[in-house]
């Protein structure tokens, strides 16, 4: 097994050297004497760069000190988290709310970190649905999920969510055409009619500057081919958006053969600026859409869910001049702009070389009408007439590309296993390192931005193989950190990731780590069910629902006795922790619930839902190490039968009548 | 197998070479500076209480205040009475305490628990580490007007 991996790992790359020039080092070699000073942080240090990984099948977001590897956190998104009670307690249900009800779990793919002129500003981290289409909004103050927003008319969104240069807008691309309901014809069609009835489409979700609150602003209708990737404009093409488009054979089985027959598929430009003017001119067609906006308040502690019926569409085949195709050779991939905005990447996945296309003769070519023909009712420029030129015998399957900010590119090679370095203006390749194994994404601090800081690249691999402890079948996935600081790569640290990292970008530390906020201020609670004294706290009866308004802090939960509970009734604890202080969560579960529990920061209130199935008394406590008496920290509540006459009462450090006589007997 | 694949990489090596010295000296001509590694995040203890002047008659808006604020993020723990639940008992406090003492227990409740003795000393007798409930200076004023209108003062 292991020497058959290694002959894969080894021979594939070397096997290509002989076609193209530099030799990968070999592991042992690759690591020199200093790596470990390199990314050893010390103890109370702080790393220099946060790192936003995405979860891939987890549908979270892990956050990674840089260049250390550390984990430090695992935002929930798109998947329930019973360990925050993330889409369990009755506050967050509603940002998991689609059109297709309440949906749990997603795959996130792509990271986009918000920026202002093109470089990162520390505001927002944004990341895709894939499987339910979705876009992601996180604060990097409080590090929550704080919006959702589900694309209609959307299939597989893949292409997502990258940004404008000023993040004026996050894109979702439908990576899956398919039949289209809006206008209330039959989408029962047969699947092999695909050509017919298949269609693409691309939504530019606009973001509010301020507040960050996302809106599907426009939709263009696209032909039913797949959007890959996609990358806005910067400086010079700012006002442009490219996405990498495949199975353009239009193919509707079999894809891993029948939509790799062709030699090129496209890179689709878009001017969303002239879309935007478009859309003002009252040339947007509505239409019939049902998708779910959800949004989550710091102030009230919860999130509401509202249903959107409309969207504005525009059609680039009768508009002309929205939408262009450039060709570029098989199946591409990654669409990464360069820096300064004049270079657009584009990596065909089972081409032999890298092809980068211009800006600025994209520009003059569409001016000449220097078009091939038509595809589906949209122009196709002429592949010389747009191209930069192209990077020769790069590596095997080259699928994105991340940039230095000193005239560099990076680009990972999934096939042969590297990341092969190569200068933009003169498309020569000067390194390549092994990586281990098989990398996807890559990752340079600012790397996808106008200002990179070119110290490092992380790889973030599919395969891991042999590279850790084993643990079974299952395995962690693998991610190494290159420095990138000076001539050749140097492989310097592997670390392990959770779910299955896609995209990832890291920023400087110091855009971040100010603003974090550290407790939310009880007097700023503005949740309807907040208690914000042990005073107010109290148990309210409002016919067979209970509602439990109740209080922690070091180190009891005021009520802890609850009696006067009956079968059929069900509870609802609104817990507000009382602490005004940092890192002094408190948990709260009770026996036999059938979600999760929850964790409650300081300042915060939040709800578990809890049906009693049994007659009896059920402990509750919090779960969160809170003090030296956290262990105290416990309550019951008393269940008794379906029409008892219990009376409803509640307390905190009364003794009870009951033990006062056990005592006497 | 091992054999063949060190001699292949030996041969590639030394056909090809890699990078144009040029192109590496003007790389690392301009690269960055390294992002300088945060400091170390020094944990914040506000700022510790000198003095504090008390006047008579006692401000009553002051006490309402102080009330309020008790209700929020005192009561959890400290009784009005002389009984101990989690931290001790009001009653009586600004007598055994000077007013200094409790406005920097409120504030800066982690240097006094590291540093004053008789602050250590009620950390034994209750064996937990008084939180920090954030008040701000005017708010923890306001705590001890009404701790003392607690103690009976006019």
């Amino acid at each position: 097994m292991k020497i058959y991996h290694l002959i894969t790992a080894t021979a594939v790359p070397l096997l290509l050297l002989a076609l193209t020039g530099c030799a990968p080092k070999n592991p042992t070699q690759a690591i020199t004497g200093d790596a470990a000073e390199k990314v050893y942080v010390a103890p109370g240090k702080h790393d220099a760069y946060y790192s936003f990984v995405s979860g891939g099948f987890s549908g979270q977001v892990s956050v990674y000190g840089l260049p250390s590897g550390r984990l430090f956190r695992v935002i929930p998104v798109f998947s329930q988290d019973p360990q925050t009670g993330w889409g369990y307690s009755e506050e967050t249900k509603p940002m998991l709310n689609t059109s297709h009800g309440f949906t749990p779990w997603d795959d996130s793919h792509h990271i986009a970190l918000s920026t202002t002129n093109g470089e990162h500003d520390g505001k927002w981290v944004f990341i895709n649905g894939n499987n339910t289409p979705r876009i992601a909004r996180i604060s990097l103050k409080t590090f929550r999920t704080e919006e959702v927003i589900e694309i209609p008319n959307a299939s597989g969104n893949h292409s997502s969510p990258f940004l404008t240069e000023n993040s004026e807008y996050a894109v979702a691309g439908t990576r899956f055409s398919f039949p289209l309901d809006y206008d209330g014809e039959t989408v029962d069609v047969p699947i092999n009619s695909y050509k017919k009835n298949f269609k693409g489409t691309v939504s530019f979700v606009s973001i509010n500057k301020e507040s960050g609150n996302m809106a599907v602003a426009f939709q263009l209708l696209l032909p039913g081919i797949n959007f890959d990737l996609s990358r806005g404009g910067r400086g010079p093409s700012k006002d442009w958006f490219f996405f990498s488009c495949y199975n353009t054979e239009l193919a509707n089985t079999l894809l891993e053969v029948n939509a790799s027959q062709k030699d090129k598929d496209f890179i689709m430009a878009v001017n969303w600026k002239k879309a935007e003017q478009y859309i003002a001119a009252g040339k947007g067609k509505k239409l019939n859409v049902n998708y779910a906006h959800n949004v989550y308040s710091d102030e009230t502690h919860t999130s509401t869910s509202t249903m959107i019926k409309e969207i504005l569409a525009l059609d680039p085949i009768e508009l002309k001049d929205i939408v262009y195709f450039m060709p570029c050779p098989k199946s591409p991939h990654g669409c990464d702009v360069d820096p300064s905005g004049k270079y657009i990447v584009g990596s065909g996945k089972l081409a032999a070389l890298i092809p980068v296309f211009s800006f600025d003769k994209m520009i003059a070519a569409i001016a000449a009408k220097n078009f091939e023909g038509e595809f589906e009712g949209i122009p196709v420029l002429k592949y010389e007439s747009v191209l930069h030129g192209e990077v020769k015998k790069p590596g095997l399957g080259p699928l994105h590309t991340e940039f230095d900010g000193k005239g560099f590119a990076y680009t990972s090679m999934f096939v042969s296993s590297e990341i092969v370095k190569w200068n933009i203006e003169n498309l020569t390749v000067v390194d390549r390192v092994p990586t281990y194994y098989s990398i996807g994404h890559l990752s340079i601090p600012g790397g996808p931005t106008a200002k990179p800081h070119g110290q490092y690249v992380i790889a973030y691999n599919k395969i891991t193989k042999d590279r850790y402890l084993p643990t079974g079948p299952e395995l962690t996935q693998s991610a190494q950190i290159y420095d990138i600081s000076g001539e050749k790569m140097k492989l310097l640290l592997d670390f392990p990731t959770i779910g299955e990292p896609h995209y990832a970008e890291a920023l400087p530390a110091k855009l971040v780590e100010p603003n974090s906020v550290k407790f939310f201020k009880i007097e700023d609670n503005k949740h309807p069910y907040v208690t914000k004294s042990e005073k107010e706290a109290k148990v309210v009866r409002q016919g067979n629902q209970v509602h439990v308004y109740m209080t922690c802090i070091r180190s009891h939960f005021v009520p802890d006795n609850i009696e006067g509970i009956k079968m059929g009734d069900v509870l609802y604890f609104h817990i507000t922790n009382l602490e005004q202080d940092w890192d002094v969560p408190h948990g709260f579960a009770i026996k036999g619930a059938n979600n999760a529990e929850l964790l409650i920061m300081p300042g915060e209130t939040a709800t578990l839902k809890w049906s009693p199935d049994r007659v009896g008394v059920s402990p509750m406590y919090c779960t969160d190490f809170c003090s030296a008496l956290h262990q105290e920290m416990q309550g019951y509540v008393r269940v008794s039968p379906a029409g008892s006459s219990t009376p409803l009462k509640w307390s905190t450090g009364e003794t009870p009548e009951a033990n006062l006589s056990a005592d006497v007997k | 197998m091992k054999l063949k694949i060190l001699m292949a990489s030996m041969l590639s090596i030394s056909l090809f070479a890699c990078t144009s010295k040029q192109e590496a000296e003007d790389a690392a001509k301009n690269s960055p500076s390294p992002v300088e590694a945060a400091a170390e995040q020094p944990e914040v203890h506000g700022v510790e209480i000198k003095d504090l002047e008390l006047t008579n008659p006692l401000n009553k808006e002051w006490i309402t205040n102080g009330e309020k604020i008790y209700d929020s993020k005192c009561l959890s723990c400290h009784k009005l009475t002389d009984e101990k639940v989690v931290g001790p008992g009001w009653k009586g406090v600004t007598q055994r305490r000077k007013p200094i003492w409790i406005m920097n227990m409120i504030l800066n409740v982690e240097i006094m628990l590291d540093e004053d003795p008789e602050a250590q000393l009620l950390l034994e007798q209750c064996l937990i580490r008084m939180p920090n409930q954030n008040l701000t200076h005017d708010e923890a004023r306001q705590v001890v007007e009404f701790m003392r209108h607690n103690d009976g003062e006019k």
